[in-house]
């Protein structure tokens, strides 16, 4: 086994980054893989929260780089669903206690165990970021159909291609209102793709079961796992694992409820 | 936001959507090169001083501007020539490069 590094980032704060990689992570350990995902936010942790494991962190991503605790002792396994694992950032730290060389030999000691590592990249486009990018195998972008974060994720996807490595990069758009949209006043996912010519990995509708998920710790692809934003994580993971499933289509006539399975549910029975 | 009676009638007010566009296709075009207005617009007054040395065009008409077309920029000129083909061709194209005065005056074309 040697886990693919797919690190999730955005530039901007706010849209969904966290959110994306607890679900992404559920939903490709759901799919029978051995997933971890590392908080590369140092200082500002938080995927300990939305996956609900807060309460059982021992040692922290820092400790391991200083050497107080071994990999195995800082990772918290989500007892939930099995062979999915947190390495969880250090809270009381600050960003400089991490080099990217040190997230390199850090996923070097994880990869053989795992088929997957998630990296939670911090918003911005500085240390952290380069955190997060420095092991990466592939990158996620996730922003929202809004001026600033698209503008934020355009910045990052040219960081990303200036990278020598030439990381594969894609995108998710996160909290799109298919009826917004109909009306003019939400970009759509065309939009965006046009805007920022990257390739759509998916796309989440704006769903309250996000909030709701995140109220109790548990991630909403676990707690409520026929939604249409569980149903965008699941797709977006399988496409993530190689397979083919159709993206949808947000200007498909019908009823807002009829559409909303289509766009989020039908796309299940594709090959 | 776009009222549905103004879209049944027709009237083209732009969405708010479309703006986001416009506004966000403008911005990107800065944030992707180094260029700043100003320097476009000099580059744009230096580029239309060379051609007049050579050929006469519609000053007035001149549009050079950045442009993406997937992940790369472009540099777009619209530069229409004067119809007027009197003079049978190019004015002589006076000494080389290098001595190219940004200052030399310019002959006010027709607008």
């Amino acid at each position: 086994m040697s886990a693919r590094i797919v690190t999730i980032t955005s530039g901007k704060g706010g849209v969904g980054k966290t959110t994306a990689t607890a679900n992404l992570a559920v939903s490709l350990a759901s799919l029978g893989k051995k997933v971890i995902c590392i908080d590369a936010d140092i200082g500002l942790r938080n995927l300990d929260v939305v996956m609900g494991l807060e309460n059982r962190i021992v040692y922290d991503l820092v400790d391991v780089i200083e050497g107080r605790c071994n990999l195995r002792q800082a990772m918290v396994k989500d007892r939930r669903i099995p062979d999915l694992y947190l390495l969880p950032a250090a809270q009381t730290r600050d960003k400089t206690a991490v080099s990217p060389d040190d997230m390199i030999t850090l996923t070097d000691g994880l990869r053989p165990d795992y088929e997957y590592i998630l990296i939670d990249s911090p918003a911005g486009i500085e240390w952290g970021f380069r955190n997060a990018l420095a092991p990466a195998d592939e990158v996620v972008v996730v922003t929202n159909p809004e001026v600033a974060a698209v503008r934020d994720a355009d910045r990052i996807i040219g960081l990303i291609e200036a990278d020598e490595r030439r990381l594969p990069a894609s995108l998710i758009i996160n909290r799109v209102k298919p009826d917004m949209v109909r009306q003019g006043d939400m970009l759509s996912v065309d939009d965006v793709i046009d805007i920022l010519s990257v390739r759509l990995l998916g796309v989440i509708p704006e769903d309250e079961y996000i909030l709701i998920a995140s109220n109790k710790g548990v991630p909403i692809t676990l707690d409520h796992q026929n939604s249409p934003a569980s149903t965008a994580f699941r797709n977006i993971a399988r496409r993530l694992t190689g397979e083919q499933v159709p993206l949808i289509n947000l200007d498909s006539r019908g009823g807002i409820l009829r559409r909303l399975a289509r766009i989020f549910g039908a796309s299940k029975a594709a090959p | 936001m776009t009222s549905l009676i103004d879209r049944l009638l027709g009237r083209k007010t732009p969405t708010s959507a479309e703006l986001a566009r416009e506004r966000l296709k403008l911005v990107l075009v800065t944030d992707r090169s180094d260029l700043s207005p100003e320097t476009l617009e000099q580059m744009q007054a230096e580029i239309i001083q060379v051609i007049t040395r050579y050929i006469k065009i519609d000053q007035s008409k001149v549009h050079i501007k950045l442009e993406q077309r997937a992940r790369e920029n472009y540099l777009v000129a619209d530069i229409p020539l004067v119809r007027d083909h009197s003079q049978s061709a190019a004015p002589p194209p006076p000494a080389p490069a290098g001595s190219a005065q940004l200052a030399e005056p310019e002959k006010p074309s027709g607008s």
